[in-house]
């Protein structure tokens, strides 16, 4: 069995940390697993720990008034799950429900919070990753507004 | 003074390139609320061979006619395929065609995929939404001669799970072909097992040698720039990216010029381009 340390150094989004910074993260962090259908978190809640996830795949969900839940987004193995837990108020904006099988590495929020004031390398690397993860989600988002596959009437 | 007129493409001038030939609805399956694909043979009893990525001119009798993609087997001359989206007159009274009726049909016209250019690589075909016609039959082609191939990408992004098209092709390339399908719908409801997301997110996590991989992109423009953007990112030569191009075809043989895109007419010198040849112009907004 892999060690959290293993875990963490081959995920991605850890790629260019070196072993000292990764093994720092590890006292924040704990591996976790959810069967499909089971949720990570739901909206409102406190957003207290981030999603690595190794394995399978996580929805985005929203309950859309009248017309029920719907997925905005899905997160699949070799990314992360929330960004909420950097940015204050500290809640979750979504629902996050596994839909397959889902192997993650749960980060501790306040602790990594904790360690990112305290080692201001270390917060200017993670803040550069959850970027990372911001920038692309809010481009794909911007282009979905489009409806680029929606019809033109033309004839 | 002496005026030379300059004689018009020789390749285009066929005493017959615009005289339409009868054709024959033979089976109708609507595809989604919006799209329907058609099966069509000649009443002359000649097939329409073509090169996957070429199009023809199909037209109703008595509304009009527009350039539609042909997105049937190329081993099957003998069954003309079309895949048409409602979208105006032309399209809807096309969509409305049921079994029995005539339609005409010019071409077939362009210059197709070039898919042996792939022989011995990878191929990644990128398609979003009504694009995945046009590239069907480039899929057809690859997965006939499969071994000729190393790794064959389907990536495929759609706006709902009820507008992917070719739900029945997709599962059996992915089943029997050995294809990696991948599909992305825009948004979804909570009984959809797959992705959410845009097709871009879809390239990073398909594996192929850039070195030797030839990509077959259609789609919306916007989204052909975005796609072809991450797999130059990911390595690939813009000679080894096409892309298949789409403005107001008219003539199809390349003498009225309503489809013309700066030194390109597209329907004779596409509608397939590499993305080196298209690169400059894509960011043109004049054009």
């Amino acid at each position: 069995m892999q060690s959290l340390q293993e875990l963490l150094n081959e995920h991605p989004f850890f790629e260019g940390l070196d072993e000292s910074t990764v093994s720092m993260l590890v006292g924040c962090a704990q591996n976790v697993h959810f069967r499909p259908g089971e949720y990570l978190f739901h909206e409102g809640e406190a957003a207290d720990r981030f999603f690595v996830v190794r394995r399978g795949r996580v929805a985005l969900d929203v309950h859309v008034p009248g017309r029920g839940k719907a997925v905005i987004d899905t997160v699949d193995d070799g990314d992360v799950v929330g960004w909420s837990w950097l940015v204050p108020p500290y809640h979750w904006f979504f629902d996050a429900r596994a839909v397959q099988e889902v192997s993650a590495v749960a980060v501790d929020a306040s602790c990594l919070r904790t360690k990112c004031d305290e080692d201001p390398s270390l917060g200017y690397a993670m803040m550069q990753r959850v970027a990372q993860v911001m920038y692309h989600r809010l481009q794909s988002a911007r282009v979905r507004l489009l409806d680029l596959y929606g019809a033109d009437r033309v004839g | 003074m002496s005026a030379e007129v300059t004689a018009p493409r020789p390749e285009v001038l066929r005493t017959d390139a615009l005289v339409p030939r009868p054709f024959r609805v033979t089976e109708t399956h609507r595809e989604t609320y919006d799209t329907v694909t058609l099966e069509l043979e000649s009443l002359d009893g000649e097939g329409l061979a073509f090169a996957p990525g070429q199009f023809t001119m199909l037209g109703a009798f008595g509304i009009g006619e527009v350039p539609i993609s042909i997105s049937g087997n190329p081993a099957r001359p003998d069954r003309l395929v079309h895949t048409i989206r409602d979208v105006g007159g032309v399209t809807r009274s096309l969509c409305e065609a049921q079994p029995g009726d005539v339609l005409t049909v010019r071409g077939p016209y362009g210059e197709g995929w070039g898919v042996s250019a792939a022989v011995g690589g990878d191929v990644v075909i990128v398609a979003g939404g009504i694009g995945l016609a046009p590239l069907r039959p480039a899929v057809l082609e690859v997965v006939e001669a499969r071994r000729q191939y190393e790794r064959v990408h389907v990536l495929y992004g759609a706006r709902t799970a009820d507008d992917v098209l070719f739900g029945v092709d997709l599962a059996t390339w992915a089943s029997d072909a050995d294809v990696d399908v991948a599909v992305t719908v825009d948004r979804a409801p909570t009984s959809w097992p797959g992705r959410v997301g845009l097709v871009t997110d879809l390239i990073p996590r398909a594996a192929f040698d850039p070195a030797r991989t030839l990509a077959l992109v259609c789609g919306p423009e916007l989204m052909m720039r975005y796609v072809a953007a991450e797999l130059v990112d990911r390595g690939l030569p813009p000679e080894r990216v096409r892309l298949s191009m789409e403005r107001n075809m008219r003539c199809g043989v390349g003498l009225c010029g309503h489809c013309q895109l700066r030194e390109f007419l597209i329907c004779v010198d596409g509608p397939v381009f590499s993305l080196a040849e298209m690169l400059p112009l894509m960011g043109v907004r004049e054009l």
